[in-house]
C-alpha cells in the first residue's frame, strides 16, 4: 500500500467520521468544530487529487468565512438546545432505514466505477502537466476565458447575497438619536438662532 | 490497491448520505439542517474534483469553484433568514414555521 493510499484512507476515514458527528453531537458548536474538522480532510483529498487551488480556496472559505458564521450564529442565539433534541429520536429508525438504502445504492453504483484510460485523453480541456503550468495558473487560464460570463454570475450571486443578507438582519430602532444629514443641511439661522430679549436683572 | 476514481465516490456517497440522514436526525434544529446542507455540497465537490482528475479534464474544478461560490451564498443568506426568524419567533424550531398557515 501506497503512500497516497495511506493518506486516502485517514483522509478519508476522519472526513466521514467526523460528518458524522456533525449530526450526531448534542452541541452545535461541536457540530461546527467538526464541520471544521470534515472540510480540513475534504482539502487533504482534493490535494491528493491535484486539486490544489481549490484545496486551499476549501479551507479560506469554509473554514475562514463559513464555519465562523456558523459559529457567529450558534453563540449568538440563545436557545435551549437540549430542548430541541428532546424528540431526536423518534425519526431516527426511518431515517436510518432511507440512509443506508441510499448509501447501499450509491455505493453498488459507484464503488466499483473504473473509467477506461481512452476517455483521459480525448478530454475537451485536459489538465497541463504541473511541470508546464500549476494547478492554479491552469484553473485561472480556463476561467477567465471559456468561463468569463460563469464567473461573473458568481460573482453577482455573491453580490445579490451580501446585499440580501445586510437587508434581511438591518433593523431601525426607533428609540435610538441618530445623525439626520437633510436635516443639518437645511437649517436656516432663522429656525437655528433664536433671539431673547432678556430684562435687566432677571434671568431667562 | 491503487486508489482510483471509485474510491473517491465512495467516500462522497458516504457523506452526501450522511448530510440527508442528519436532516432527518435534527429536524427541529435549523442550524444543524444547514450544516448538513453544507456536506451535501461538500459531497457534490469531492466528487466534480474527482472526475476532473480521472478524466484528465479541469473543467470539473472550475465548476467545483462555483459550486463553493454558491455554497457561500446560500449559508449566508440561510443564516441571515434564520437570525430574523429567531428575532421574530424567539424560536429557531422547524415546527414553529407555522405563520403563513391559513
Amino acid at each position: 500500500m501506497g503512500l497516497q493510499a495511506l493518506f486516502f484512507y485517514l483522509f478519508a476515514f476522519v472526513a466521514v467520521a467526523s460528518a458524522f458527528m456533525v449530526i450526531a453531537s448534542r452541541n452545535p458548536v461541536y457540530s461546527v468544530l467538526f464541520l471544521i474538522l470534515t472540510f480540513f480532510n475534504a482539502a487533504g483529498l482534493f490535494l491528493l487529487t491535484g486539486a490544489e487551488f481549490l484545496a486551499m480556496i476549501l479551507l479560506v472559505v469554509y473554514v475562514g468565512a463559513v464555519a465562523v458564521l456558523f459559529l457567529f450564529v450558534v453563540m449568538m442565539l440563545d436557545i435551549d438546545f437540549a430542548a430541541l433534541r428532546a424528540g431526536a429520536l423518534e425519526y431516527a429508525p426511518v431515517g436510518a432505514l432511507i440512509g443506508v438504502i441510499l448509501a447501499v445504492e450509491l455505493i453498488v453504483v459507484v464503488g466499483g466505477a473504473t473509467l477506461s484510460p481512452e476517455i483521459a485523453k480525448n478530454s475537451a480541456m485536459p489538465i497541463p502537466p504541473v511541470t508546464e503550468r500549476t494547478n492554479t495558473a491552469a484553473l485561472g487560464d480556463v476561467l477567465y476565458t471559456h468561463y468569463a460570463y460563469f464567473f461573473q454570475i458568481a460573482g453577482l450571486v455573491l453580490l445579490v447575497a451580501m446585499i440580501g443578507a445586510i437587508v434581511l438582519t438591518l433593523r431601525h430602532r426607533q428609540n435610538i438619536k441618530r445623525q439626520d444629514v437633510s436635516a443639518q443641511v437645511a437649517r436656516t439661522p432663522a429656525t437655528a438662532v433664536e433671539v431673547v430679549k432678556v430684562k435687566p436683572g432677571q434671568g431667562i | 490497491m491503487e486508489i482510483g476514481i471509485s474510491h473517491y465516490l465512495t467516500v462522497s456517497a458516504i457523506l452526501f448520505v450522511l448530510g440527508v440522514f442528519g436532516i432527518f436526525l435534527n429536524r427541529k434544529n435549523v442550524i444543524v439542517i444547514l450544516m448538513s446542507v453544507e456536506l451535501i455540497l461538500l459531497a457534490v465537490n469531492i466528487n466534480m474534483v474527482a472526475f476532473s482528475a480521472f478524466l484528465n479534464d479541469i473543467v470539473g474544478q472550475v465548476f467545483a469553484l462555483f459550486i463553493l461560490t454558491v455554497a457561500a451564498a446560500e449559508a449566508a443568506i440561510g443564516l441571515a433568514i434564520l437570525v430574523v426568524f429567531y428575532r421574530n419567533r424567539g424560536s429557531i424550531a422547524v415546527e414553529d414555521v407555522n405563520m403563513m398557515k391559513g
